[in-house]
């Protein structure tokens, strides 16, 4: 099985792409950045949707594109499996139909049986006969990626597939895909703006950030030692920026912008991105005694300016010098009587802040 | 909420204004000819010749226009390219042209002594005056309104169909006859029905392009003009009987777009 690099540079609007991604065969690169960043325009380019300026796209031995020697495969002479944002499913042919134009090369009297296969596949008998217009959203986008691999595509290109979904349909979405793709022999690459769900597609998750490469590795690698404040940001955590100096105890000090004083394990000097997950933080009664033993070496104090319940999770924004973002079990809000407008305290642990120099 | 109590009432009045004022005259054709007249102008032999020769060279200029503009318009709709705008002008420029302008222009270009007129005279090809001649001024007047459609019908397809269907193996050939038609279909069977009311209501391009020679040039709005002078019942009757193809070539098309799988294309 045959690997893929893509390697590009153009002119996006404002920004400009410059990268240089290789994904090998069975393995899952998860695309993660900003809108705009230019994460589509990689997959366009590699799919032959968009000529870059310079570039290479490579499958295996075989050369799609190479603007030096002026090879240019046309999108149909790459076996790209292509799976859009919003499916592209055609509405005017029915879901095994669709299915069965990505079978052009084999013999028509064994597409119908060819294409509802797959969609069996995909637990998709029932509405093999429907058009796109009558199916849900987990549906287009199971029948979106049957076609995309009835094509037996040498790569797998798939663009925010389950961003059309609704939240309670994509969890299942999610891990299905994940299913799927673990069996896939070939490259594959997922866009996405949510970084869970690269970490739970994505064998390995590669940041973008304007046009190019900021940091690439395993989720937690990342979540763990986010290169960058950005990766931080993507990562979900809260960031707060200060400046560092050791403690004197082992531990760094920073101050940060609002005039708190936090602490952490890292040893990082200047002025830095302290990062913090939402799910470290905890929060506790503003009059509870400041001074206590405590193991959470970090307190400040906010208010609650909003409560949002996530499945069996609440997210409180906090707000007071430093804005935070905190994960409490929806048992905690109901004992702590938390509400918008509230008076809390927040307390995490130094060693649950890392430091990131800016 | 004052501008609830009358501004309801107000669209109402006006919609219903607007539909008086467009269906009276054709209520009034159907009112003074009463089923004598129309039987009597279908044993007209003339009335049925001009019947004949507008049905078979308004099909004849639609199915040109349908075979030249299909591609024409999915070329404009699909590719941006320099003076894109200008050559959407000059298309759409017939479609302000006075009939009679349009005429004149076809006779300087086609006719005796015209700008290609001249070779084709030598080519031992006459057009003026000839039943090819009536063909050519349908087309010109209504080929605006097809293409005008179907450009927009293409413009308004989702680019990703046509994307996934390359990523598919497909190449641009099949793409624009296996997703593009089909997808745009309700808008360009819009277009052809808009194309063939105009054709079979032409008239002036006609008259003077090709003249009014019965059994030869001489279509239904021109058989009507004729009678218009001396016998205004007969063009009554004609009159009925052209509203009335018309409207069935409408409602067919029309029937033929719900009919089709396209429908499902409403936008999302």
């Amino acid at each position: 099985m045959s690997s893929l690099r893509v390697e590009a540079a153009t002119d996006l609007g404002p920004i400009r792409l410059e990268l240089d991604l290789t994904v090998a065969a069975g393995r899952c690169l998860a695309v993660v950045g900003a809108s705009g960043a230019g994460k589509s325009s990689t997959l366009r380019i590699a799919a032959g949707l968009l000529r870059p300026r310079a570039g290479r796209v490579v499958c295996g031995d075989a050369t799609w594109l190479d603007t030096e020697r002026g090879i240019n495969r046309r999108p149909e002479e790459r076996r790209c499996g292509y799976v859009f944002q919003d499916y592209a499913l055609f509405p005017h042919r029915r879901a095994w139909q669709n299915v069965a134009y990505a079978l052009r090369d084999r013999p028509r009297e064994h597409r119908e049986a060819e294409a509802r296969g797959w969609l069996s596949r995909f637990g998709l008998d029932a509405v093999a006969d429907a058009r796109p217009a009558t199916l849900s959203g987990g549906e287009r986008q199971r029948v979106a990626l049957a076609r995309a691999l009835a094509r037996r595509p040498d790569v797998l290109l798939l663009d925010e597939p389950l961003s059309a979904l609704d939240a309670t349909t994509r969890a299942g979405a999610e891990r299905e895909l994940a299913e799927v793709l673990a069996q896939t022999e070939i490259p594959v690459v997922l866009v996405t703006h949510d970084f869970t769900q690269a970490a739970l597609i994505g064998d390995e998750v590669a940041v973008i950030d304007s046009g190019r490469l900021v940091q690439r590795g395993s989720a937690s690698e990342l979540a763990a030692r986010p290169a960058t404040a950005f990766v931080a940001d993507f990562t979900g955590a809260v960031i707060l920026r200060g400046t560092a100096a050791p403690a004197g105890d082992g531990t760094t000090e920073v101050t940060l912008a609002g005039g708190d004083r936090i602490r952490s394990t890292d040893t990082v000097q200047g002025p830095v991105a302290a990062t913090v997950f939402p799910w470290e933080i905890t929060v506790e009664p503003a009059g509870a005694w400041a001074g206590a033993p405590r193991s959470a070496q970090n307190r400040l104090d906010a208010e609650i300016l909003s409560v949002t319940t996530i499945g069996g999770r609440v997210r409180l924004g906090l707000t007071g010098a430093e804005r935070l973002t905190a994960e409490v079990s929806t048992t905690a809000v109901a004992h702590l009587d938390l509400r918008p407008g509230t008076a809390v305290a927040a307390t995490w642990k130094a060693a649950a802040t890392r430091l990131i120099a800016v | 909420m004052t501008q609830a109590r009358w501004f309801g009432p107000l669209l109402f009045t006006a919609l219903v204004t607007a539909l008086l004022f467009l269906i009276l005259p054709v209520v009034a054709i159907f009112v003074d000819t009463g089923p004598g007249e129309l039987l009597a102008t279908l044993d007209d032999p003339a009335a049925v010749d001009a019947l004949t020769l507008s049905l078979w060279t308004s099909a004849l200029a639609v199915a040109i226009i349908v075979v030249v503009g299909t591609p024409a318009a999915y070329l404009l709709a699909t590719r941006s390219f320099r003076g894109r705008s200008v050559v959407i002008t000059l298309i759409e420029l017939p479609l302000v042209l006075p009939p009679a302008v349009a005429g004149i222009g076809l006779l300087a270009a086609l006719g005796p002594n015209g700008l290609i007129g001249d070779s084709l005279d030598d080519a031992g090809v006459r057009v003026v005056l000839t039943t090819a001649s009536v063909v050519l001024a349908l087309t010109f007047v209504a080929a605006p309104f097809y293409l005008r459609q179907a450009e927009a019908a293409f413009s308004a397809l989702d680019r990703t169909w046509l994307e996934a269907s390359r990523t598919l193996g497909a190449g641009e050939a099949t793409t624009f006859a296996q997703v593009a038609i089909p997808a745009a279909l309700p808008g360009l069977i819009a277009g052809l029905a808009l194309a063939w009311g105009r054709a079979l209501g032409e008239f002036g391009a006609t008259l003077m392009f090709a003249g009014s020679f019965r059994g030869v040039t001489q279509t239904v709005p021109l058989a009507i003009y004729e009678r218009f002078a001396t016998d205004f019942t007969a063009a009554l009757g004609l009159s009925a009987v052209l509203v009335a193809v018309s409207a069935a070539i409408l409602l067919t098309v029309k029937l033929a777009t719900h009919a089709s799988p396209a429908r499902v294309l409403a936008p999302r």
